[in-house]
């Protein structure tokens, strides 16, 4: 068990007879680690089981070497923004976070530092003394977010954390939670948004059913999907003439021109690179740039989950 | 953001200060809120029913009955107002909700993620609402017993400070805080292990109401009871339910109180157990 990672290791969860997650095992190491998967796949019961908020009917987790069934270990490490949009009645969002962060045994000076700065970073230090229950929801889903990281958890999980949030308070979200994966912590993000996931993740685990369908850099992820030919987009100053080519190929089983560029779709990458290199020096091509069009998150979700994950 | 904490030993004291930590957030949560009008209203109504008394009786120029009946008639009322309803359902409403209650709103979460063994938080819950009900009822039977013979004024007096008064109010404010100890562990151990505390808090006040009728051994297995022998004045009960009473040896004071506060020490400690085995899942709440 590393005491590096999270690790689950055959994790099965069961609600009764309905199926959580099944036999996962997986390492998720440090940086920003998305979980993409339909409503129901398993995300949130992976989130809840790493946090100890749930057990797992079988198997064994550790999160930096600490199972979640040690909660006063645990949860020094770790912060979890939670999906319920529920907050203590009457509380305000600075008494919010400074009550909780009294629990962790610190000082009232203490606590006081780390709420204002906690504040701060979620941009809310402004409506401190105003009651959580006439923000905005975009104001409570920040006020939630400065509180699981008040105490500056090396592992922050985060689920749907850019739910509510207008562009400005997501662009803030996304540079917050880039910044803390630069910094070695461990960030696990749920997000039904899957073009933002494609933008902040170092890697991602793709879950259906409750099973781990993949896990892994998204490139690499992309690449496993063999059934599935790989897009790549060419631009060139002779489209035309490249097409022509290309169709001579029997891995190429489909090319688009569009402008001065070429989709094309190829059972075979590595033989088109080699093709590609080919046709430069036979025919002077000018190429300004050839790039993968779908190992983003959004066609590998598509490739492997399909039409079932509609709803993300 | 850039400074990672590292967990280490737990400074002394450490325990204590959590503890603080979860009574002061419940205190905050728990005491004078909107939601629990309906308590305050249990405790304040027998102190606005013996003011009433007392303003009556004193506008008579010559009192119709004597103190004794005054010392009966709130013993009467503690046992059937106080024991069987008031501290009872107060205690229902205080303590079955410490847990239950952040079930519903879905925000306990938020404790389950903080760095407290889940021991220390039903035992930092428990304490809290303890001072709670202990704020209410406690204070509720002294002015209620303070009010009732009132009327009676220089009698009163020294009914109270040369007679058996001091020591029947001591005994009364003992009995409240017991049941408020035992009623809360009760209800606390509901609130974690149920789903719906309210049928089981029913099943408990149907068996503390037939207690009385019921055979010596099985008189025993109630908090009632031993409540009702520390009183220090017996309710005679009214035909023709006398004859249905089974008779009892009454259980000593140095029996009945330790008695109870082991009783809600296990409760508790049963609790803590199951508190660490909980699981947030509010979808089936």
């Amino acid at each position: 068990m590393s005491e590096a990672d999270i690790t689950f290791t055959g994790v099965s969860r069961f609600y009764g007879e309905v199926l959580g997650i099944n036999k996962v095992t997986l390492s998720i190491p440090p940086g920003i680690t998305s979980l993409v998967g339909p409503n129901g796949s398993g995300k949130t019961t992976l989130m809840n089981l790493m946090c100890g908020l749930i057990r797992p009917t079988q198997g064994e987790i550790s999160v930096l070497g600490t199972p979640p069934d040690r909660p006063q270990e645990l949860c020094r490490i770790l912060g979890y923004c939670a999906q319920f949009d529920a907050f203590p009645p009457g509380i305000t969002g600075y008494q919010f976070i400074h009550s909780f962060l009294r629990l962790h045994g610190m000082t009232d000076a203490e606590c006081d530092r780390r709420t204002l700065a906690a504040l701060e970073l979620t941009g809310l230090s402004a409506a401190a003394d105003r009651p959580v229950a006439a923000y905005s929801k975009g104001m409570r889903q920040r006020i939630k977010l400065a509180q699981a990281i008040a105490h500056e958890p090396r592992v922050v999980v985060l689920d749907e954390p850019l739910n509510g949030l207008d562009p400005l308070a997501r662009a803030e979200a996304i540079a917050l939670f880039r910044q803390w994966g630069v910094e070695g912590r461990h960030v696990i993000v749920s997000s039904h948004i899957l073009h933002e996931v494609d933008k902040i993740s170092d890697q991602v685990i793709l879950l259906s059913h409750g099973y781990v369908v993949a896990e892994g850099q998204i490139q690499g992820v992309r690449s496993e999907v063999k059934e599935q030919p790989m897009q790549i987009q060419v631009r060139c100053d002779r489209p035309h003439l490249l097409a022509a080519r290309l169709f001579q190929e029997d891995h190429v089983v489909e090319a688009k021109l569009a402008g001065n560029g070429l989709l094309l779709r190829t059972a075979d990458a590595d033989r088109f690179y080699l093709l590609l290199n080919r046709i430069i020096l036979e025919c002077g091509l000018d190429v300004e740039s050839v790039a993968p069009a779908d190992d983003d998150v959004n066609s590998v979700y598509q490739y492997l989950i399909g039409a079932e994950g509609g709803t993300a | 953001m850039n400074q990672f904490h590292v967990p280490g030993k737990p400074a002394s004291g450490l325990v204590g200060r959590e503890l603080l930590g979860v009574m002061r957030l419940e205190l905050k949560r728990t005491f004078l809120s909107r939601r629990g009008w309906w308590i305050y209203c249990l405790a304040a109504a027998p102190v606005g029913l013996t003011l009433l008394h007392w303003l009556m009786e004193s506008r008579r120029p010559a009192p119709n009955h004597s103190l004794g009946a005054d010392s009966i008639a709130f013993a009467a009322m503690f046992l059937l107002y106080y024991l069987r309803a008031g501290i009872f359902f107060g205690c229902m409403g205080i303590f079955a909700n410490l847990f239950r209650g952040e079930m519903l709103q879905k925000t306990l979460h938020y404790y389950f993620l903080t760095p407290i063994r889940r021991e220390v938080l039903v035992a930092g819950k428990y304490l809290a609402g303890l001072a709670v009900a202990l704020a209410l009822w406690v204070p509720s039977v002294a002015a209620a017993f303070l009010l009732i013979g009132r009327h009676s004024a220089a009698a009163w007096s020294d009914y109270i400070w040369h007679g058996p008064g001091l020591s029947q109010l001591g005994s009364y404010m003992l009995v409240a805080a017991l049941a408020c100890i035992g009623y809360g562990a009760v209800f606390l151990m509901c609130g974690i292990l149920f789903k719906n505390p309210m049928i089981a808090a029913a099943v408990v006040w149907v068996w503390e109401g037939i207690n009385p009728f019921l055979p010596s051994v099985l008189k025993k297995i109630s908090v009632l009871f031993y409540l009702k022998n520390l009183c220090p004045v017996e309710v005679p009960v009214p035909p023709p339910f006398n004859v249905m009473v089974t008779s009892t040896d009454p259980t000593p004071f140095w029996i009945a109180v330790p008695g109870l506060l082991a009783l809600a020490l296990v409760l508790l400690v049963y609790s803590a157990i199951s508190a660490r085995n909980a699981e947030i899942s509010y979808g089936d709440s």
